[in-house]
């Protein structure tokens, strides 16, 4: 049985969807009327999964307002109410489609989760951009792979700190 | 192949263990650990796995997964106070998680047939939070 947790958050940002690296006949022709010149807004919502074992006595992953700080403090303290082509240092170079979006914010959310997130067992899992109600961009995290690695870390210390035959 | 059925109820509840102080359980549980309680809107939605009947063309009946749910879900938790009139809650916190795996655990009993088995309970407490209970199959 595996237990998640998801959180939804709401917040409104601009972006223009334009690539350097194209002409501007190809960037129209790319991103049509998201390419306008002087960009648009949506107002987005990011559902936050986090997957792990439940405390078997407070019965919860880790107390939410761990995450809502989280969220607030490295995310929407940085993108809500902006522009992301302007505003977000991570979007100078990058362009901000919503697929780009969600990973900049999987890459924020794994950065910073060990500082906000304890019991340090439950996993981010998954991120989920909504653009509008009717497109979504979906990360997916590996979680058995990510498990494996934190175990033989885990490990590793162990057999590093313990002399063998104690 | 998945199918989803999904089921209302509001109740009351807290969230707070009586033996730690009311800064630790504000800790853990926010002001959900308020002693009096309050009440959420709950929406659960159960997922089954399986295929279609090749004569039916069904999964499963899903006028008797709504019949189901109302039984073993709805009418013991509807307008109810969870910690005070719905076992185990008067020992178990009735937090979002353990009220989801409790449904699981309600339902795993009843919903396994020879064509599905029970893959998803996910449990809204009001529109922005939700616990998924798995079987590791993601729907």
């Amino acid at each position: 049985m595996t237990v998640s947790l998801t959180r939804r958050y709401r917040f409104c940002a601009s972006h223009r969807l334009h690539s350097v690296l194209l002409n501007d006949v190809e960037n129209q022709r790319l991103y049509g009327k998201c390419n306008n010149p002087y960009g648009h807004g949506h107002d987005y919502t990011l559902s936050v999964t986090a997957s792990g074992p439940l405390d078997p006595m407070a019965g919860i992953l880790f107390p939410i307002s761990h995450l809502d700080r989280l969220v607030d403090e490295h995310i929407l303290a940085r993108f809500a109410h902006r522009n992301f082509n302007v505003d977000v240092a991570e979007f100078e170079t990058v362009v901000p489609t919503t697929e780009n979006i969600a990973l900049v914010i999987v890459d924020l959310l794994r950065k910073n989760w060990a500082d906000y997130i304890y019991p340090a067992s439950a996993q981010l899992t998954r991120v989920q951009m909504e653009e509008t109600d009717r497109n979504s961009f979906e990360v997916v995290l590996p979680v058995a792979a990510r498990r494996a690695d934190a175990h033989l870390e885990e490990l590793r210390e162990v057999e590093g700190r313990v002399p063998v035959n104690a | 192949m998945f199918i989803t059925r999904k089921a209302e109820f509001s109740a009351s509840h807290t969230c707070r263990i009586e033996s730690l102080s009311d800064a630790q359980n504000f800790h853990l549980y926010g002001e959900e650990s308020n002693r009096s309680g309050h009440g959420h809107n709950y929406t659960v939605e159960v997922t089954l796995e399986g295929e279609p009947d090749p004569i039916t063309g069904m999964v499963m009946d899903l006028k008797e997964l709504k019949e189901i749910l109302e039984r073993e879900i709805v009418e013991p938790m509807d307008h109810r106070f969870l910690n005070f009139e719905v076992p185990p809650f008067d020992k178990v916190v009735p937090t979002t998680a353990n009220v989801a795996a409790e449904i699981w655990k309600r339902l795993s009993g009843t919903l396994h047939g020879e064509s599905y088995r029970l893959a998803r309970v996910r449990l809204f407490e009001g529109p922005d939070t939700y616990v998924d209970i798995t079987n590791g199959v993601r729907p």
